[in-house]
């Protein structure tokens, strides 16, 4: 004998970092439906580019995300380019995967750390997010930011990084590394976190594919969806493949965006020792006219930067689609028949950017 | 920080930032800056709360959300808005759905600068913070004295 | 690097939903549903991909029709044309999931139908 109550979740909430307000439908403690309603960081940022000249929107395509933004303006500075003909000069490509890379290990670490603290696991959050300064002290010493870099421009990138600081970045990514091991190790061998994830918010194969998963919720679930295979910036020289997991569940995820880790170390690596010598930008002449669906991929999942020019030294339309976005579809599906304990790590599982998803 | 005997406790409320304020207010709490060895910590609940931390401009929506909380606070409290957005809308000022800054909304003790502020210059934002709440204290302390004396004037006289 | 080479087409609204189901079958994924206004009209851009193989449909309707929906097809379908109905207006008929204008809470009612900023001079003015 059980009857449906609607539980409102958010807009503040301790396990949230950002306002998200989610209804849950529920029968006793088993969830039957969620549905959310976002708007609590709506900025309406995309009609700025009625406001702001093309080269000077990539500032605001950055502020989009302030965790993946070196990505949001390598994004949007590709899709101007490809609609005016700019041919980059390749070490700008390089230094761009580079910093990609970085921005990448970044944000899964501070995934992994959010989600830890999520599970109640204190300990391991300190833990992800110690490693995750060494990133940051290498963005800052690079490109002047932390979490905001402004280092990609139309035409190229804005600042080189001298063959010494590049060998001394190969060099300190060996400690690095170490450091992760032990704590994937926890990760994805401790009993406890395992019986907290394993079997948790599942969503088949099928379910990811015909919803629209993208990135490590998508790749969590068997499908291979990794937007760096259409070798974009250098990546189309360099040797990866996606990391993929087949079960479905909060622990397969967490597990890719794991060996995801390792795989951007070994992407920087590559990276540094294949980098050209040469420019870093070229010229910017004339204005944008036409439109691309420029594409990439987020450490949250694919992303989307459409760009329109009408031949001004403004746009007509700038449209982002952020991975998040994408991946609520999956995360209504996981919450159906979920237990109402299981919520805040189901909900952390997909790496929800709200900033980014609302714009 | 010897001015320093009780441990402030803060409330963070992400209005409508990009996250990248967010993300450096919960570096301050994290192994590098660990601003927990002051006596800092980070709550979840308004009531238990002494300075509130606001990143991100004001958005319509969270207008009600941000003055609800800071009703909630008790006396003494501090506001410190942390990056430029927080302090005058910064780069999304004239999007049609941000408000400015959130002195619009309530007041600001301490505006933090920079996009994104720095861990350093926030942990120097609240340190600054806690100056104002002690004086508040005191403040507090003798308004609520001259409300006594001025309630019984005289004391025993009566 | 190598650059993308994207197919775009401009379909009938009376085609859409033959043309989504095509690609369903073919077992595309759906990557996106964007609305831009030009002029009186919305072009409404559907894009799909498969094997890497990125690919577009669009059609482009007045401000005042409605379209049918595509989340019959592809489920996950419905956060776009929410998106779509909050903030451009765009009417979308028979969406699975229907928010009713609630996905996106805005202050004015369809904001990206017509844009408007505020404090066009620095903000020391206001």
């Amino acid at each position: 004998m059980s009857r449906q109550i609607v539980m409102p979740f958010g807009p503040q909430h301790p396990v949230l970092p950002e306002p998200i307000h989610l209804d849950l439908v529920l029968e006793d403690e088993t969830g039957v439906d969620g549905m959310l309603s976002i708007g609590y960081l709506h900025g309406g940022l995309e009609t700025l580019v009625e406001k702001r000249q093309f080269p000077e929107y990539v500032y605001i395509a950055e502020r989009t995300c302030g965790i993946c933004s070196f990505i949001h303006g390598m994004t949007y500075c590709q899709g101007i380019e490809r609609v005016m003909g700019l041919e980059v000069p390749e070490r700008a490509h390089y230094l761009r995967t580079i910093w990609s890379e970085y921005s990448r290990l970044h944000s899964h670490l501070l995934w992994l750390g959010l989600f830890a603290d999520s599970m109640g696991f204190e300990n391991l959050f300190m833990n992800a997010w110690k490693h995750r300064e060494f990133v940051l002290d290498v963005m800052e010493e690079t490109t002047g930011g932390r979490v905001i870099q402004g280092s990609c421009k139309v035409g190229g990138v804005r600042r080189d990084i001298d063959q010494e600081t590049l060998k001394k970045m190969e060099r300190d990514l060996k400690g690095f590394e170490k450091g992760l091991k032990e704590m994937a190790n926890v990760f994805l061998n401790d009993d406890s976190v395992a019986s907290r994830l394993r079997g948790v918010g599942v969503l088949s194969r099928n379910d990811a594919y015909v919803c629209g998963a993208v990135g490590p919720t998508g790749r969590g679930s068997g499908v291979p969806i990794d937007a760096r295979m259409t070798g974009y910036a250098a990546y189309g020289e360099l040797d990866f493949s996606p990391v993929v997991e087949q079960d479905g569940d909060c622990y397969a995820r967490c597990a890719v965006r794991v060996n995801e880790l390792f795989s951007s170390i070994e992407i920087i690596r590559q990276s540094i020792d294949r980098i050209p010598g040469g420019e870093i930008e070229v010229k910017v002449k004339g204005n944008p006219d036409g439109e691309y669906f420029s594409r990439s991929e987020q450490p949250r999942g694919e992303l989307v930067h459409y760009v329109k020019g009408n031949g001004t030294k403004y746009l007509a339309r700038s449209r982002i689609r952020t991975p998040t976005l994408t991946n609520i579809p999956p995360l209504v599906k996981m919450l159906q028949g979920c237990e109402l304990a299981d919520v805040p790590v189901i909900v952390l599982s997909i790496d929800p950017c709200i900033g980014c998803m609302e714009r | 920080m010897t001015y320093l005997k009780k441990s402030p406790w803060l409330l963070h409320y992400d209005a409508s930032s990009c996250n990248g304020c967010d993300i450096e207010v919960l570096a301050c709490l994290t192994p590098l800056y660990d601003v927990e060895r002051f006596g800092i910590i980070n709550t979840g609940n308004p009531k238990h709360a002494d300075v509130f931390v606001v990143t991100g401009g004001v958005n319509e929506q969270n207008r009600e959300v941000i003055r609800n909380i800071y009703e909630q606070i008790p006396e003494p409290k501090v506001v410190v808005a942390v990056g430029i957005c927080a302090s005058s809308g910064g780069i999304f000022r004239e999007c049609y759905n941000i408000s400015g800054g959130i002195d619009q909304l309530i007041p600001v003790d301490v505006y933090v600068p920079g996009c994104a502020a720095r861990p350093e210059s926030i942990i120097d934002g609240i340190v600054k913070s806690l100056e104002i709440l002690e004086e508040k204290r005191i403040q507090m302390k003798e308004r609520a004295k001259q409300k006594e004396q001025g309630s019984s004037p005289g004391g025993g006289e009566r | 690097m190598k650059p993308e080479n994207q197919e775009l087409r401009l379909i009938d609204t009376a085609h859409l939903i033959g043309e989504v189901e095509d690609y369903r079958n073919k077992g595309h994924r759906l990557v996106n549903v964007s609305c831009t206004r030009a002029g009186e009209e919305f072009e409404i851009s559907y894009s799909f991909e498969l094997d890497l193989r990125f690919e577009n449909i669009r059609i482009i309707i007045p401000l005042d029709a409605d379209i049918p929906s595509i989340s019959g097809i592809y489920w996950g379908a419905f956060i776009y044309e929410n998106e779509m109905h909050d903030l451009f207006g765009v009417h979308v008929r028979g969406m699975n999931i229907d928010f009713k204008g609630n996905l996106i809470r805005t202050t004015v009612p369809y904001p990206f139908r017509n844009t408007s900023f505020k404090g066009e001079g620095p903000c020391q003015d206001r």
